[in-house]
């Protein structure tokens, strides 16, 4: 949906995605299953929000045959990875690192769900107590009897609006 | 000429919008009944001109009318009819024109519909409606005018994109427009409540229709989009994370626990702070997914500093209405009064469960989207927020509320037996563990997660069936059919709508086990891909009415060697623009998919191939399109629609009671 609604949205032309071509791959399937999982984890620097693994611009083909190097060079996959980020910085990572600055991101979701279990489970404590310390309204005084009986039979308020 | 009537209409209408979002609020405030029952003819009359417009910029577009700037550059005299009429809304003028005739129809469906609503009600909705309108079309008219002409009109067009030539481009943008923009009538319904002090179980069912037809079509539309991105991008995926797609995603999350929250405000008047927050969240929402898409905001921040009207006015927008929003929510909130009680283990507490992990996922979408244009604003530093992240976020979130749903399902209102419901359920789990082991056998193993996903879905989907027959058979099996027909409605809409969710997980952890091949091969040769073989015989070249075409011609062979396909990819270049599209070919088999996309090709008999066995797949998008049945299903419950819902729910319970 990427290349369609950003070509909706801004009218920018991206070419079909071919991406991983046939030459590219190693021969060793373990490898390649390993290039292709770092690749998906990389950004093509030049498009938007794309994987390299996604793209068919020429920078990801290179960054791919690069990532297939290291590979064959016997790097790991971390080494792999910190070559990259080393080379290009960690705007190269789409899944960003677990750092200081980073700190909101990855903590927001986690304290918002801690905080509103905490929220849900203080509502239902408060209610418990609520049941259990008024088990009835107290009975109403002559006057609020009296009140009561003014509103029942009055005509329904006009629309309140201020 | 026309043009023109459709470009006076629009300022007509805005002129309409402006008075309908003042006098009714002016006459609700004063109790003149005269200046409130204006708004439902003023919505009505500022939807006959917005259609107006629209029909006349529609007209433009079929007759090819290249004095018209926005045509010129959009379209192409040998453009198919389908895409000369879908190609209105493909680009930014036009889609904002679609945007506001839907907020205009929003309008004019509740002044038709809901005229059982108190008169106040009722016009200071309109009202708000319609000043969200006015300040669209004030956006329209000022910055993104599709009327404007050429003083020199060129003899052709420019072209549509391509990628856009598809019949998706006439289905996906409408639908998904229906449901982002739809919400704003239950956000109008939100403000007005607030406003008058109205803020009770009334106002969730009057708003609940109209949630139900938002959420639909916002469902409807992103499985539309997600399905055309799977044919159309070469490569099969179903969902990006992209922005773009986030940008929906977030109101159909709080949408989702909107439509959730509803009920328990309906039921048992309890949630109701919260429940119009998310009124007022969803559209926010759906506003702030507008800005993102049309500022350039996403292409990067420096692309909106350097063209940063539209960009501005739209923030301009997002800032009054949710602001403004916030601010009445703020002032009002004090003024609610806490609900009936109930125990967490009830149907309550499930759907509160619900409403906590679909908004933390909200928001896990939203600090992801929005992070990293907020860090980059702020410190100048560039990160990416890819697939990844959202992976570890949101996915995660969405288990245990997966796992939640058929124990929801069970348990009474106010206070529930877990025990009761968890006694009925071990069948239902020890059924879905059976079934994921069948899967584990037929596929010889595979990742656990993805069986654990496929134990989910079963889980799911039995779960939700076994509501029914749960029902059907507790006074005995003898009456077992009389009973199952008379299950209300709403019910067994919840019940298709949770088992759509089930087939979801299902197709999602079935592309675990998907058979991925990239090869080149050239005319004769023949490969295996999972238990199929497929043949290039050739290329060919073809010629469309805009497009010239490469065309590899497949035969997709089954075990024994018998052919049943002829399969085509094939890659086009659009006269118009000179653009390469690739077109992907597909066989289908029961749920599953043979799917072909071709690449580069070398010397007239070679060609790159990625080619897919992908198992189970459609049912990503069947999920999606049986949850949106179940909304249909469940807005055509009268009990929901006709005002008077418990005098029949009491007729509905009493018959399990002989």
């Amino acid at each position: 949906m990427r290349t369609i609604l950003a070509a909706l949205a801004l009218l920018i032309c991206l070419g079909p995605a071919f991406a991983v071509k046939p030459e590219e791959q190693l021969a060793d399937p373990a490898l390649e299953a390993r290039a292709r999982a770092i690749s998906g984890g990389i950004r093509c620097l030049v498009c938007q929000n794309q994987s390299i693994d996604d793209s068919d611009a020429s920078l990801a083909r290179d960054l791919r045959l690069l990532v297939r190097e290291r590979l064959k060079a016997g790097d790991s996959d971390q080494a792999v990875q910190d070559f990259l980020v080393a080379r290009y910085g960690e705007f190269v990572l789409l899944k960003p690192t677990l750092s200081a600055r980073n700190l909101v991101l990855w903590g927001l979701p986690l304290a918002a769900l801690l905080a509103g279990g905490f929220a849900a489970f203080r509502l239902f404590g408060r209610r418990r107590a609520e049941e259990s310390e008024t088990p009835a309204a107290a009975p109403l005084s002559a006057e609020e009897q009296a009140e009561l009986e003014r509103l029942l039979h009055q005509d329904p308020p006009k629309p309140a609006g201020s | 000429m026309i043009v023109e009537i459709g470009h006076f209409a629009l300022i007509l209408a805005f002129a309409v919008a402006v008075f309908q979002a003042c006098v009714p609020v002016w006459g609700a405030l004063r109790h003149d009944g005269v200046l409130v029952r204006l708004a439902p003819r003023a919505a009505l009359l500022q939807f006959a001109l917005v259609a107006l417009a629209f029909a006349s910029l529609t007209q433009a577009y079929l007759t090819s009318d290249f004095s018209v700037a926005n045509v010129f550059q959009n379209s192409h005299t040998l453009k198919p009819f389908i895409y000369k009429w879908s190609g209105v809304w493909g680009n930014h003028e036009g889609s904002m024109l679609l945007w506001v005739l839907i907020l205009a129809l929003f309008g004019a469906a509740v002044a038709l519909f809901s005229r059982r609503l108190p008169d106040d009600m009722l016009g200071v909705t309109l009202a708000v409606q319609s000043m969200i309108a006015a300040a669209f079309m004030a956006f329209l008219i000022f910055t993104s005018n599709p009327f404007l002409r050429l003083a020199n009109p060129p003899f052709e067009g420019r072209d549509l994109n391509p990628v856009l030539q598809d019949p998706g481009l006439a289905v996906h943008p409408p639908l998904l427009y229906l449901g982002y923009v739809g919400f704003s009538i239950v956000f109008s319904f939100a403000a007005a409540a607030l406003i008058l002090g109205r803020v009770d179980a009334a106002f969730a069912r009057m708003v609940r229709p109209w949630t139900l037809v938002a959420w639909i079509a916002l469902t409807l539309g992103i499985a539309m989009g997600s399905y055309w991105a799977y044919y159309e991008l070469g490569w099969g995926g179903f969902w990006f994370w992209d922005p773009v797609e986030n940008a929906s995603l977030m109101p159909w999350l709080t949408g989702t626990a909107l439509l959730h929250s509803a009920i328990v405000m309906e039921k048992r008047e309890a949630l109701k702070i919260w429940t119009i927050l998310l009124a007022v969240i969803t559209f926010s929402l759906s506003l702030l997914g507008t800005f993102l898409v049309r500022s350039g905001v996403l292409t990067s921040v420096h692309a909106f500093a350097v063209d940063p009207e539209r960009g501005l006015f739209i923030l301009f927008i997002l800032i009054v209405f949710i602001g403004g929003s916030f601010t009445l929510f703020a002032l009002r909130a004090n003024a609610m009064r806490a609900g009936s009680l109930f125990s967490p283990v009830s149907r309550e507490g499930a759907l509160v469960f619900n409403n906590l992990f679909l908004s933390v996922a909200a928001l896990a979408v939203f600090v992801g989207t929005l992070y990293p244009l907020l860090l980059e604003a702020l410190t100048g530093a560039k990160i990416s927020v890819g697939a990844p992240f959202f992976d570890l976020t949101a996915v995660p979130l969405m288990i245990p509320l997966f796992l939640a749903i058929p124990v929801g399902q069970k348990l009474a209102w106010k206070r529930g037996d877990l025990a009761g419901a968890m006694s009925r359920l071990w069948w239902v789990l020890a059924l879905a563990v059976v079934g994921a082991a069948v899967v584990s056998f037929a596929v010889s193993g595979g990742p656990v997660m993805a069986l654990a996903g496929i134990g989910l879905g079963f889980f799911l989907i039995f779960g939700a069936f076994d509501d029914l027959l749960d029902r059907a058979s507790r006074g005995g099996w003898g009456r077992f059919m009389p009973r199952l027909l008379a299950i209300p409605r709403a019910n067994v809409a919840m019940v298709l709508a949770h088992a759509g969710a089930g087939l979801m997980v299902l197709g999602i952890s079935a592309t675990a086990f998907e058979k991925e091949k990239i090869i080149s091969v050239k005319a004769g040769e023949t490969f295996q891909l999972a238990h199929h073989s497929l043949t290039l015989n050739g290329l060919t070249t073809q010629t469309g009415p805009n497009y010239n075409a490469l065309v590899a011609r497949f035969t997709l062979r089954d075990g024994a060697g018998a052919p049943i396909a002829e399969l085509n990819p094939a890659k086009r270049v659009y006269v118009g623009r000179q653009m390469p599209t690739s077109e992907v070919a597909r066989y289908r088999e029961g749920f599953s998919e043979v799917y072909l996309a071709i690449g580069e090709t070398s010397g007239g008999e070679r060609v790159d191939l990625r080619a897919y066995y992908k198992p189970y797949v459609l049912l990503i998008w069947l999920g999606p399109v049986l949850m949106a049945f179940g909304g249909l299903l469940s807005l055509s419950d009268r009990r929901l629609r006709v005002g008077a819902p418990r005098r029949a729910r009491v007729a509905v319970q009493g018959s399990p009671a002989e």
